[in-house]
């Protein structure tokens, strides 16, 4: 047999369509606000419903990223991911109406730090309570899909029980902190700060993550992880470990995004996160089941999509997501930014 | 004789409900290459994922350096020193060579001689370090499966079928990598269908029919032997 020989292999130059391809899906956003601007008669109602609906896009991408990387680490569907947001937004809330003083002050300040601190508290409560429903609910049905559906499904019921128990059957109303009301206008649009305060943190944890997942080995090992767990395994990694870390992450994540919705809606209830948890489905469905990236884009669009639809045709709007859902599967089945899975 | 690096003892494994292993007993000499052959289906990828502990022995022991590892958890198997390429390669597709090679680096930076060792051996690698491993050709992709095993020393490595499907030219890289290892005193248990690559490389052999070894030796006596090749996998076809 010879000797290796000498590979000098070339780079061949990409056309303007495949190099366009892997952005296709981020172009959908602006191309989804550019149809809402043509169909839209109003300027300013087209800027307040933008702004509206890349809040409510935030807000599910917080809420859907840990079950998109839960289920494309361990293929693990967990329909009581709906439960942290519900779990999350009582803790949070509980905690923001015991510091009514801090949050009923006209100062930025103590706005925020009773803010950060209702976070905090309902970040910390979900972690828990992830780290204890992947013990006892999640561990026992790893790769079995139907008894996963139905035994997080019950773990979705039982704490919406608790809640009712420990809260009560009434929701709870209550007032966004005192510098966190009213709207600023811009360009004759009214722009609620909250909505605005809703995206600038949305982007932030959205880099933050991406970044995390980019440039640090943890994130190395879940990317892998996701295409292909038994491979990274081999390598030396134990991940079940790190799947434990991405599912407390992901229900700690969970519950600031029930914070958040609640503060979005002024009104939490035992119920919000069983309805939110259709929107997140879609959300992580049409993304790219695994995908971080896809689900952010796909968060994106439903919030758009949401608003825009709420309101040109009001009576559309609950179809409008499902819709949506249907026509980007039926271009690309596997999701916006599919993630290759070992098989 | 020196105690074998690997020794499985009645090795038995199932997959659902098929006996795949049947008392399998294999030993693998340390300081060299023992190519594990066999038609295909007699169980030669079931044995390389029962030791790593992807699929489990229902019986049997499985020693590394004299440590039992039957029932390790598969990252403790990796990391007592044993490296794995499977036969679909288990390359990242969506990450790039540089990540690939940076996760296989488990207890840290790939060391830079090292690195340049690989680079040496599979020029491509250095070309597209920074390209998705998805977008890499068939044989490339087996280079980045094999340099991923080399980021780090192991004591053993086991290798499924890496020529398989690749051009002549390829596979003498593929080979010379081999002999690189080697040389260095690693110890690799490969399964090969590729009978020519195997006697070139193989300094001994055992070769498996219906979940068991039923021939050991040098593979050198294989390799000279057409009767007893024929016997074993019938090969008089495939020479032809």
């Amino acid at each position: 047999m010879s000797a290796a020989p000498d590979h000098t292999p070339t780079m061949a130059a990409r056309g303007l369509g495949e190099r366009l391809a892997p952005w296709l899906p981020v172009l959908l956003v602006p191309a989804l606000c550019l149809a809402g601007w043509l169909a839209i008669p109003s300027g300013s109602s087209w800027l307040t419903l933008t702004v509206s609906g890349l809040a409510m896009g935030m807000m599910i991408f917080i809420m859907a990223s840990g079950l998109t990387l839960i289920f494309g680490l361990m293929d693990v569907i967990n329909f009581g991911h709906g439960a942290f947001v519900s779990v999350g937004a009582f803790c949070g809330i509980s905690v923001l109406l015991a510091l009514g003083g801090w949050a009923g002050a006209p100062s930025l300040m103590l706005n925020l730090l009773a803010v950060l601190l209702a976070v905090c508290a309902a970040m910390l409560a979900t972690g828990l309570m992830g780290w204890v429903f992947e013990r006892v609910i999640v561990r026992p049905v790893y790769g079995a899909h139907l008894k996963q559906i139905l035994v997080t499904m019950g773990g979705l019921i039982i704490t919406e029980q608790l809640i009712l128990a420990i809260w009560g059957p009434d929701a709870i109303f209550f007032s966004r902190p005192e510098t966190l009301k009213g709207a600023i206008t811009f360009a004759g649009a009214a722009l609620e700060k909250y909505r605005l305060l809703a995206v600038a943190f949305g982007l932030i944890l959205f880099l933050a993550m991406r970044g995390v997942l980019r440039t640090t080995r943890i994130g190395l090992i879940v990317r892998a992880g996701v295409e292909n767990g038994e491979m990274v395994e081999a390598l030396g990694y134990r991940l079940r470990r790190v799947f434990i870390g991405v599912f407390v992450a992901g229900s700690a994540l969970a519950g600031l995004g029930g914070v958040m919705w609640g503060l979005y809606q002024e009104v939490i209830t035992a119920h919000m996160g069983g309805e939110t948890l259709v929107l997140v489905f879609i959300v992580v469905i049409i993304g790219g089941l695994g995908s971080v990236e896809g689900c952010f884009i796909g968060a994106l669009m439903v919030g758009l999509m949401q608003n825009y639809v709420a309101f040109l045709e009001p009576k559309l709007a609950l179809v409008s997501n499902i819709a949506l859902m249907v026509a980007v599967l039926m271009w690309r089945p596997q999701g916006m930014v599919p993630v290759v899975k070992a098989k | 004789m020196a105690d074998p690096i690997l020794r499985l003892s009645g090795v038995s494994t199932d997959i659902a409900q098929y006996h795949i292993l049947h008392g399998l007993d294999l030993e693998v000499p340390e300081g060299g290459v023992t190519m594990l052959l066999g038609r295909n289906g007699v169980g030669k990828t079931t044995t390389l994922r029962t030791v790593m502990g992807l699929w489990r022995a229902r019986a049997g022991t499985i020693t590394f350096e004299g440590r039992d590892i039957t029932a390790l958890p598969t990252p403790d198997i990796a990391r007592a020193g044993i490296a794995y390429v499977p036969e679909d390669m288990g390359i990242f597709t969506d990450l790039t060579v540089e990540e690939n090679m940076t996760l296989a680096a488990v207890s840290g930076p790939v060391d830079p001689d090292r690195l340049d060792w690989i680079f040496a051996t599979f020029p491509p690698l250095r070309t597209f370090w920074r390209s998705a491993a998805g977008n890499l050709s068939g044989g490339q992709k087996q280079m980045l499966a094999i340099a991923r095993a080399m980021a780090e020393e192991r004591r053993l490595y086991l290798i499924d079928e890496p020529t398989k499907g690749l051009a002549p030219a390829i596979i003498a890289t593929m080979a010379a990598a081999l002999r690189a290892l080697k040389a260095q005193g690693a110890s690799i248990l490969l399964v090969e269908q590729n009978f020519a690559v195997a006697s070139m490389l193989g300094d001994s052999a055992a070769v498996m029919d219906d979940g068991r070894v039923v021939w050991a030796g040098a593979m050198a006596e294989l390799a000279a032997d057409s009767a007893l090749q024929e016997r074993l996998m019938g090969l008089s076809v495939e020479r032809a």
